[in-house]
Order: C-alpha cells, then structure tokens, then sequence
C-alpha cells in the first residue's frame, strides 16, 4: 500500500507509449463501435429499446458491484459470497413479499415495497457484516489468499442455504411492475419497469456517494482504505469501519436483490454465482476500488449484454453472454488492468 | 510482516488464570491422574451408549476407537499387546472379519521401529492398493460412511487424487490460486473424446487402435496410451497459453481470471456443437460412446493375456478366487499413472524448478532478485499443473466413455481446491488422502450418510428427509471455511507452508495490476 504512492508517475511514463498492446486493445473498441454503429442504422428505435434494458439490468449490477468495489477498496480482498448475499437478499425479498401479500393493482404498493427494500437490506447487511466477522477477520494478518479461498467456502454455504430455503427450482415473486409503456416517442416504447428499477437505483447510488465522501463515517473509511496502521493510530476504530463497509455492501447487494426479483420477477438459489461475477467484472472494467467506475462498469456491462442478447445483426446471442463477459474480464485484465477509470486508486470517489 | 523464522513456535504460551477456558483447563490438570482417567473413561463410555442407542455399529466403533485412544497411554508390554489382541479377537469371533485384519494390520505397523516407517506405510498403503479389487467387496462397513467404496468408485477417486496431486503443483508448491483447474481437466477429456470416438465421422483416421475398433468405422480412433500423453501436452499448451497472460497479475486477479477461463471453456463445451456451423463439443449432449483403452491382439496375446486388449469386453481370468472385472483393470491402470504422477510430483518439488516455486511464494520480489525468471517458473508451474489433469480427463473420460459439459463446472474447481486444502497444501501425501476421501464422499459416501441419517436419527416418528448430496457444495464449503480458519494448513501439513500460513509472509508481489503495460 505505501509502495502505490511513489509508483505512478512512474506507470504514467511507461504506460503512455503507444505499444502493440494498446493498439490490439483500440481496434478491439472499434469493431465494438463499428458494430454498434451498423445495428443502430439497421434499426435505431429498436436500438434505443434494447439499449434502455441495459441500462435496467446495468443498474443492478451497479448495485453489486459497489459491494464488490467498496470491500476491494478496503480489504483488498474479493469477497467472493457477495453474489450469494445478492441472492439471499431476493430470496428475503420474496418472503417478506409474500408475507405482506405483495399483489399488482393493492393500495400503497410502492410504499410496501419501499418497505420491502429497506427490510432487505437491513437483513444482507447484518449478514455481510457476520460473515466478515466471522470468516475474514480472523485471516487478516495471514496470506491474502487465505481470505479468498474462506471466501469461496462461504459463497458455497450461502448458496446451499438458498437452496435450503427455497428449494432447486424458481420461486416467483408478484409481478407488480406495471406493464404499460412510459415513454412512447418517435416509435420507441420504454416500459415502466425499467424506469422505476432507474428511479429507485439512482437515489440510492446518490446516497451512497453522500455517504462515502461527504460524512465523518465515509472520510474513516477513506482514510482505513489507504492505510489501516496510520488511520488506526489516528483514532479510527480500524474493525469497525470495515465492519461499517461490508455492511454498506451487503445493504446494497440486499436492494439489488430486491430490484432484481422486482425486475426479472423470478429468483433462484443459484443467480448469486452468476450475476456476482457479472458484477465483479463490471468492477474491474471501471476500476475496481472506484465508486463511480463500477457504476459506469456496470451500466457498459449491463449494456453489452443486453445487445449481445437482443440486436439482430450478427450478436451472438444468450448463450454466449457468459463467455463474452469473461472475455471481457481477461481483456480488461491483460489491456488496461487499472479499468476504464484510470489510475487505480485505493479509497472510493 | 514478519519474517517466517523469526516468530515460529511463540504462540501458545497462555497465562493459565485469564479466561473461562483456560481457568478450566488449569482446574482439569490440577486434579489427581485417577480421576481424571476415571472421568475420561465415563465420558467416553457415555458417548459409546448413546451412539449405541441411534446406531448399533456406530456404538461399538466408538467403543474400538476409545479402546485404541487408551492404548497409546498404556505401558508397552504386556498390557499393550494383550489389549490389542483382545480387540483383534473379540472381532475375529463376533463382528466382521475384515475389522480384525484391517486392525491387525495397523497394530502390527504401530509396533515396527520407527525409522521403518518412512518406507512400511507407504509399501502398505501401496500393497493394500494394489490388491483392493480382490477384497472390496468383503470389507466390511463402515458406520454413518457406509460400504467401503467399490472398484469402480476407486477409479474415479484415483483420477480425482491425480488432479488434486496436479493442482498441488500449482496451488501449493507455486501459491498461485486456480480457480478454473476444471478447463485442463475438461480439455483433457475432450482430446480424448476427439481422437477415440465417432465426433468426426467425415473423417476415417485409424492409429494404434488395433484390436479395438474395426478398420471400417468411421471417426477418428487413435490409442488411448498415444492419447493420454498428448492430452497432457495439449492441455499444457492451453495452460502456458493461459498463463502468457495472466500469469503477471497478482493473486486474486489471476484466481478470477483462471475462474472465467474455466467458465469460459465450460460455455465452449455447452455451445460447441456449432461453431461457425462446425460441430466441435457435440453441445449438452455430449461425446459418447468414447473407445476404451486397450493393448490390442498382438501384444495381449504375446504377454499371455496379461495385457487385455480391450479393457471393455476383457478378463476371463480368475486370480485369488476373484473374477477379474473391466473395472479392476481400469483401477490397476489408473494406479499406474498415478504413481506417475506423484513420482513426477515428487521429483519436480525436489528439482531447481520446484524450489523457484517455493521461493516465489514466500516472496515474490526476494525470488526475483535471486535471478529466478519469475514468468517462466509460474508458467512452467501451470503448465506441469495442467498436464497431469489433462492426463487425469483423458483417462476418466476414456472409462466413462463420455463427456458432458455438464461434468465441467465451477463446483468442480472448488471440489479439487477443497481436497487440496483439507489434505494440506503443498503436501503430496496430505492431498492424496484429502482427495481420496472428498472423492470417495463425493461419489458414495455422501448418498450412505444421507440415508443412515435419515433412518437412524429420529424423534419417536419424524425422520428427517434430507437428501445431503444435494448440498454437496455447502458442505464443501463448509469444510473450507473450518479448515482455513482453525487448520490452514490442512490435515496433513507440509512443514514449511504452516508456518507461512501461521506466520504470514512478505507476499506483496512485484508485478501488480498498476505495473502491468
């Protein structure tokens, strides 16, 4: 950590001329916009169509991933059973929906909801914040796999007590989302559903943000991020703070979870898995330990798959969405390792 | 951090007064050595009823194993040996036979000097091996676990312990975490599922296969033993290419990377049935029938049959009393390479290139500076890591005789790195004892402890119906989380990692994410 701050002037130097590397890389992005380019002529009302579904499905993984990037930023560590906090999160949110006799058309239904979320999201980050207790803390002074590898465990006991719980199949969860058209322009048709995953997730990144950079909990968090020693021997209760962030994360992985079972109205034991490493490439591409990055990682992920899925010319379709994020993944890794948001920096913002 | 010499052995010196546990602990040894024998004794004796009340087996297998803990603390001889012999008898008379010799066995061992144990336990171990197929079927069975596992079972625990020997490689002697060790393992069984089976039809290529697959079939059919070697190349080749680039990142990096190779390999084996309108992977369906292994006519009928010569339709011998089966034939193989495989382990750790890998996990910048050419050692690490799975995939797909992509998922990867860290990183033996009975779990023991719990754990009528294979993974990951928190370094140790793991090392690497470019 100490040794970050002298390096990059140095990185800027080396990484600033023009190598085969980068010029793979580049030509790369532009068969992407070369094709994204031809779909859009072929049919541009569609194209903003699938587009406005990305951006649906790219807010929750922004969700996700500021759980993934929050806890890199801190611990240096990925937390491996985020999806599967994800996943619990749907899962609370079915109960808690059915429960309260969630159904379309009831009187206060968005409140309940609201509700819902909030109940959600205060059981993940209890839960987030147990696991980190229990599993991480105790390997901190150990090798930085170890916390990895209890990470991996944990992920794999989290997705066994979905399964537990709800058993292999789909559980539903009311499908309350309005199904009429929000926006009907120039033959472009936006439904209410992705408009209220958009209401809901920007007031809560907003929060976030507020949270992180503008109150005396969040400069702690900064500040542990940087340095754990010299923020500890500043008075920062070190424990705490990571405490205080793995319960953020799991708080927001808990609205992703409700947002995600209000979206696709379906959730299943195993969806954590999936989406959490969808989520975690997202943080990588924009930078991970970058807050604003891994939204903006989300929303491009979010929106690649979403023309993967749905552009008609020459996409490649469902099937290969995990292969091409993935793909994704090691590009970024091998091309531009410190993600779309430069340099890579330790504390969010 | 501190250095790994400097702290090892400081710990546990605690003060006896602090703390519930250790108040206790001190009030425990302050009593006289009668009754805390005498209490002992009760304790366990207890535990033996009740165990006797859910289970009857299960009572007298504690009551074997508290007999056997009382045997270490009694003097030598004569008592010693007259409580041995007692067990030994009492279960020759009345329980199953098997329990008197396996226990004969391991007394008899207890008692050879101790400087003959560096060669007697593995010779054992060997031997019991070798001969398991004419007695599988005789032993008895074991409480909660059930039966022994049959032969066929064997080999899927051998092709499993070879893996995890393979991953050893690069977990525990390199300490680079792979997460995606099931793509070597499916590439090898793809290679192996290409060139022996009936995938390229429009192709009529035969070699080696003598004896095997009549010359007018169409497909590619190349011999098993031809292919397992070049499984092994192939598949090291697809970890050096791998590794090229990922091999610079730093730990956690290179553990997701290796995950989304795998995912990605595993997409390519679901998918792969039109590629381009090329039917490479035959999709979810999956290649079958894939050839069996055999010696052909020739060679078969100059060793006198020894070598069968197609180890499906084979064995008309009676040895022992024993009808030698196709599975028995296929154990005996599989135990062949994976003798090789832990020669091969063992030679490698012990060679220059083993003792690079061993220097750059301690600490990546101190290797580099020592000359050690840090992305060639890793890479080799890879590589050698990925042929002994390639080998592994080819072997076990040739004695399934298909491949699913089904078979090539993530839970795999964890299921391997889960026997390597219970058996103890970086050390062959601990692994192989790990992998030998995750595998065994995995593939019986979890379907016999999942029925014995439901028939023998109830209140008055209520059973509980849980069926435990499905929640293989969460117990996996259970075994995990409790071994990397209370033992990292696993059952076995390999010295040197504990005290890594205990004491922690200067792993910061030199090659970091912000340095790559």
């Amino acid at each position: 950590m100490a040794a970050d701050a002298s390096t990059p002037a140095l990185t800027r130097i080396t990484t600033r001329r023009p190598s085969l590397i980068s010029i793979i890389g580049l030509s790369l992005v532009g068969l992407l916009i070369f094709w994204l380019v031809v779909n859009f002529i072929k049919g541009p009302s569609y194209f903003v169509e699938v587009l406005f579904i990305g951006l649906a499905t790219g807010c929750v993984y922004a969700l996700v991933a500021l759980g993934y990037t929050l806890v890199y930023g801190i611990l240096e560590l990925i937390n491996f059973a985020h999806g599967d906090v994800f996943m619990l999160g749907g899962m609370i949110s079915v109960t808690l929906a059915s429960a309260f006799g969630i159904k379309s058309g009831m009187g206060g239904l968005w409140l309940l909801v609201i509700l819902v979320m909030l109940l959600a999201m205060v059981c993940c980050g209890i839960l987030n914040a147990t696991i980190e207790a229990i599993a991480y803390r105790p390997l901190r002074g150990a090798p930085r796999l170890a916390p990895l590898i209890t990470a991996i465990g944990v992920s794999f006991i989290l997705e066994d007590v979905g399964l537990a719980w709800k058993g292999p199949n789909y559980v539903s969860f009311p499908d309350v989302m309005p199904h009429s058209n929000a926006i009907s322009v120039w033959g472009v048709d936006i439904g209410w559903n992705k408009i209220i995953v958009l209401m809901i997730t920007v007031p809560v990144l907003l929060i976030l943000l507020w949270l992180v950079q503008r109150t005396r909990q969040g400069k702690a968090m900064r500040a542990t991020a940087q340095d754990m020693d010299a923020s500890a021997i500043m008075g920062i209760n070190v424990n705490r703070t990571i405490s205080f962030t793995f319960l953020i994360a799991g708080a927001l992985a808990g609205s992703a979870g409700l947002l995600y079972a209000l979206y696709v109205t379906t959730v299943r034991f195993d969806q954590g898995f999936q989406l959490g490493l969808i989520a975690f490439t997202s943080a990588v591409l924009g930078g991970i330990g970058n807050l604003p990055g891994a939204v903006l990682g989300a929303i491009c992920i979010g929106l690649i798959q979403a023309f993967n899925e749905g552009l008609n010319w020459h996409a490649p379709g469902s099937d290969w969405t995990q292969a091409i994020v993935f793909s994704i993944l090691i590009l970024i890794l091998v091309f531009r390792p410190e993600g779309l948001l430069g340099e890579r920096t330790p504390e969010g913002g | 951090m501190a250095q790994v010499e400097t702290h090892v052995g400081t710990r546990g010196e605690i003060p006896e007064q602090i703390g519930f546990r250790n108040k206790l602990r001190a009030s425990w040894r302050g009593l006289p050595k009668e009754q805390r024998w005498a209490a002992t004794i009760g304790i366990q004796l207890a535990i033996a009823i009740l165990l006797w009340f859910v289970d009857r087996s299960l009572g007298y297998a504690a009551l074997t194993i508290t007999a056997i803990y009382w045997l270490r603390r009694l003097p030598p001889l004569p008592w010693r040996l007259a409580l041995e012999a007692g067990i030994v008898l009492v279960y020759a008379v009345t329980g199953p036979r098997s329990v008197a010799i396996v226990l004969a066995i391991a007394f008899a061992l207890f008692w050879a000097p101790k400087e003959w144990h560096g060669w007697l336990i593995p010779l054992t171990a060997t031997l019991t091996a070798v001969f398991y197929p004419f007695f599988a079927d005789r032993m008895f069975t074991i409480p909660v676990f059930g039966a022994f596992p049959d032969v066929a079972t064997g080999v899927y625990m051998i092709v499993f312990i070879m893996m995890a020997v393979g991953l050893n490689i690069v977990v525990g002697y390199a300490g680079l975490l792979d997460l995606g060790y099931v793509a070597f393992y499916a590439t090898g069984a793809y290679t192996a599922a290409w060139f022996a089976s009936l995938q390229f039809s429009h192709r009529s290529i035969h070699f080696g296969a003598v004896g095997l697959i009549p010359p007018n079939v169409p497909g590619i059919h190349i011999s098993l033993w031809l292919l397992l070697p070049l499984a092994g190349a192939f598949t090291a080749l697809c970890g050096i290419l791998i590794g090229l680039p990922t091999l610079r990142l730093r730990g956690d990096y290179l553990a997701i990377v290796t995950l989304g190779f795998g995912e990605i390999v595993y997409v390519l084996a679901r998918n792969g049935d039109n590629m381009f309108g090329f039917n490479l992977t035959n999709g979810p369906n999956g290649i079958t029938p894939i050839d069996a292994p055999g010696w052909g006519n020739h060679l078969s009928s100059w060793t006198g049959g020894f070598l069968p010569a197609n180890y499906l339709t084979c064995c008309k011998a009676v040895v022992f009393g024993h009808h030698v089966q196709s599975a028995d034939v296929f154990f005996w193989t599989a135990l062949v390479l994976l003798a090789f495989t832990v020669f091969c382990s063992l030679r490698l750790r012990d060679s220059r290139l083993g003792r690079a890998w061993v220097a750059i996990r301690e600490d990546e910048t101190a290797a580099a500076a020592m000359g050690i050419p840090l992305m060639r050692t890793k890479t080799w690490a890879y590589a050698s890591g990925a042929f002994f799975g390639g080998v592994a995939g080819a072997y076990y797909a040739s004695f399934k005789s298909a491949t699913f992509p089904g078979d090539f998922f993530f839970n795999i990867s964890v299921f391997i790195l889960c026997m390597v860290i219970l058996g103890g990183m970086g050390n062959v033996w601990g692994v192989m004892v790990g992998a030998a009975f995750l595998a065994y779990l995995n593939q019986e023991g979890l379907a016999n402890t999942g029925s014995w719990i439901n028939t023998n754990i109830h209140v008055g009528s209520w059973h509980p119906n849980i069926d435990v294979p499905l929640y293989a993974s969460g117990i996996y990951g259970v075994i995990i989380l409790v071994v990397m928190l209370f033992r990292p370094e696993g059952l076995i140790p390999s010295r040197r990692r504990a005290a890594e793991l205990h004491e922690g090392v200067h792993d910061t690497p030199l090659y970091d994410v912000t340095h790559a470019g």
